[in-house]
């Protein structure tokens, strides 16, 4: 029998279970229509098991919190309902609709999911989501401006005909955006050690990391 | 089966204090999983090859991260990450034998969320049992890599004892070489183990690859000033240089005075199930001048014992040639150019 689904904050946790009966109510409410989107949101083949432990009549486990959760993401407060073996790449691209980050390995393998967290850069397909909490996600969808503006990685991927069938790419790009936090100006050796974690099939390496160069230059 | 569909279901717990964890480790007993930064636990979840029923995250302990300076040498804790350590100032100017394996781990992002605890305590990496094959080390009654048809290439040399898998870990070797020791807790105590002792063979116990068992926490590593600023050696030969395990590595520190080496240690990942400390080598070199005679004598007595099997013959002379450059060269001020 698989287990019953639970979070505990064991101490000092953020309390979201709370004792208001009225409050939990509206609550419920909520996940339910959190769900509701996730549904939408998420592509067929792959299967979200578990959300039946959702349903209003689960009560939670003593002492565990609820599941809804409230993510910072490319600057705003997501709130979602997250199920504790939940990967970040499964919450960004089939709950909060983010599908800019790819899924490709599903195993650290490739780099294709490659988003930051507090501006490092993480596979998010081997991130748990409920261990972000509090922390700031961006993905490729976060980076361009409200003007519309591209971020100078985004830009010069453009400039320089960096990738070529693009599946990468955002991967690719996230890794240079963390780069250039820490070192904004990296020799290429140190940008080539940097963007070693993103596999392109493509073999567009050295157009990525021109790319890479070029924005580190017009910053 | 599709390999991006969710994980299996578990409770997952994310204790603020070790003594919570360490309840909860109880608790859960055999079906309690610790997780670090999830590098290596979340592909056995994945894969479905183990299927804890509760997960405690260390994320949110605060006490298990971070490097301090202690009278006798300095103190890691557990959940440092790999990033962090090869960064950290202080590992870097006064044990860059660490810094250098831990950059040399995997990729980046990996590195950005594995931790020194969770790299040192990494499971086998035998695909036969990474694929959920029910080998010796999954508690069933066959070695599926220890046959004349097995694939072989990355297995061991030495230590074989029905399992043949190899010591994984990049650091590990380095925690050998710098004579660290592992400080675990359990509910009951805390013991101190040096890192010769914490990892052990499959004579020892065939499902483990250290000493840490259900309701232990690894909770910090310290390395002895001994070692602080000695010379030293790493390199690791992969078949990639991204992603990819150590063929052989070889993590090699040594105190030279006037042109003698007056202590050495060296150990290399990739030939046993623990990493190899090199003894026969070190009682040879040690005292000797540091030349290129006595950097062939040791190189070649590297392999002393070795017994392949059909396909990791190639690994003999790579060790030989990795524990000569060890000898005779400094990776930390690039006297001998390392690998990239
Ligand atoms: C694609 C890929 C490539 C890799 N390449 C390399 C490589 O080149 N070299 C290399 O050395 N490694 C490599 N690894 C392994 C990776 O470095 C390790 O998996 C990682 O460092 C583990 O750290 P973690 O914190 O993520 O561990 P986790 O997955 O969180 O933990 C690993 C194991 O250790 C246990 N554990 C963790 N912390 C503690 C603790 N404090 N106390 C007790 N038990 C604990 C866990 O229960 C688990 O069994 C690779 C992994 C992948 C996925
Ligand atoms: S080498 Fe060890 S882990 Fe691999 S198949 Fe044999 S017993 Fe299993
Ligand atoms: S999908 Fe995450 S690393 Fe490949
Ligand atoms: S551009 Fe096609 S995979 Fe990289």
């Amino acid at each position: 029998m698989a287990p019953e689904p639970t979070i505990e904050q064991t101490t000092e946790g953020i309390p979201l279970d709370s004792p208001d009966s009225n409050d939990r109510v509206a609550r419920r409410t909520f996940i339910k229509s959190v769900i509701a989107s996730g549904a939408v949101a998420s592509s067929g083949g792959l299967m979200l098991v578990g959300l039946s432990g959702c349903s209003e009549d689960a009560a939670p486990a003593a002492g565990s919190v609820e599941r809804l959760v409230t993510l910072r993401v490319n600057g705003r407060d997501r709130p979602v309902d997250v199920l504790p073996n939940e990967t970040l790449a499964m919450t960004l691209r089939y709950k909060l609709g983010l599908t800019g980050t790819k899924l490709s390995c599903d195993r650290g393998e490739c780099g294709a999911c490659t988003v930051t967290i507090d501006d490092v850069a993480h596979n998010s397909c081997s991130t748990l989501t409920h261990s972000v909490r509090g922390r700031a996600v961006t993905t490729i969808e976060g980076l361009e401006q409200p003007d519309g503006t591209l971020h100078p990685v985004q830009q010069a991927m453009i400039d320089e005909l960096g990738p070529q069938c693009g599946f990468c790419t955002p991967g690719q790009i996230m890794s240079g955006v963390a780069l250039l936090k820490t070192n904004p100006s990296p020799t290429r050796e140190e940008a080539r050690q940097a963007m070693a974690g993103n596999l392109c099939r493509c073999g567009a390496y050295d157009h990525y990391l021109n790319s890479i160069m070029r924005a580190a230059r017009t910053t | 089966m599709s390999n991006k569909d969710m994980m299996p279901q578990f409770a997952l717990f994310q204790p603020s204090d070790i003594e919570n964890a360490l309840e909860l480790l109880e608790k859960y007993g055999e079906n309690g999983w610790l997780v670090a930064g999830g590098q290596d636990s979340f592909d056995w979840f994945k894969d479905r090859a183990k299927r804890p029923e509760a997960v405690i995250d260390l994320g949110g302990i605060a006490e298990l991260t971070g490097v301090r300076e202690t009278p006798d040498g300095i103190e890691i804790g557990a959940m440092t990450t790999l990033t962090e350590i090869s960064n950290n100032t202080t590992i870097k100017s006064q044990y860059g034998l660490l810094s250098e394996a831990a950059g040399r781990v995997a990729s980046p992002q990996i590195r950005n969320a594995g931790t020194i605890g969770g790299n040192v305590s990494q499971d086998a990496r035998c695909w036969y049992y990474r694929s959920g094959l029910d080998c010796y080390r999954a508690g069933g009654n066959t070695c599926y890599a220890d046959t004349p048809e097995g694939m072989n290439r990355e297995h061991c040399l030495f230590g074989a004892s029905r399992c043949v898998a190899v010591s994984p870990s990049d650091t590990a070797a380095a925690m050998v070489a710098l004579d660290a020791s592992m400080v675990i807790r359990s509910s009951a105590a805390e013991r101190v183990v040096p890192a010769e002792e914490f990892f052990i063979g499959p004579d020892v116990n065939i499902t483990r690859m250290t000493v840490v068992e259900a309701g232990d926490i690894l909770t910090a590593i310290r390395i002895p000033a001994k070692w602080a600023k000695a010379e030293f050696y790493f390199e690791k030969v992969a078949d990639r240089n991204t992603w990819d395990f150590p063929l052989v590595n070889v993590a090699c520190s040594k105190i030279v005075n006037g042109g003698v080496i007056e202590d050495i240690r060296i150990a290399c990942a990739g030939v046993e199930c623990v990493p190899k400390r090199m003894t026969v080598v070190e009682d040879i070199v040690r005292g000797s001048n540091q030349d290129e005679e006595t950097a062939e004598l040791g190189g070649g007595s590297a392999s002393r014992g070795a017994s392949p099997l059909n396909y990791n013959h190639f690994k003999i002379p790579l060790m030989e040639n990795l524990v000569k450059r060890a000898i005779r060269g400094n990776s930390s001020n690039g006297t001998v150019p390392v690998q990239q």
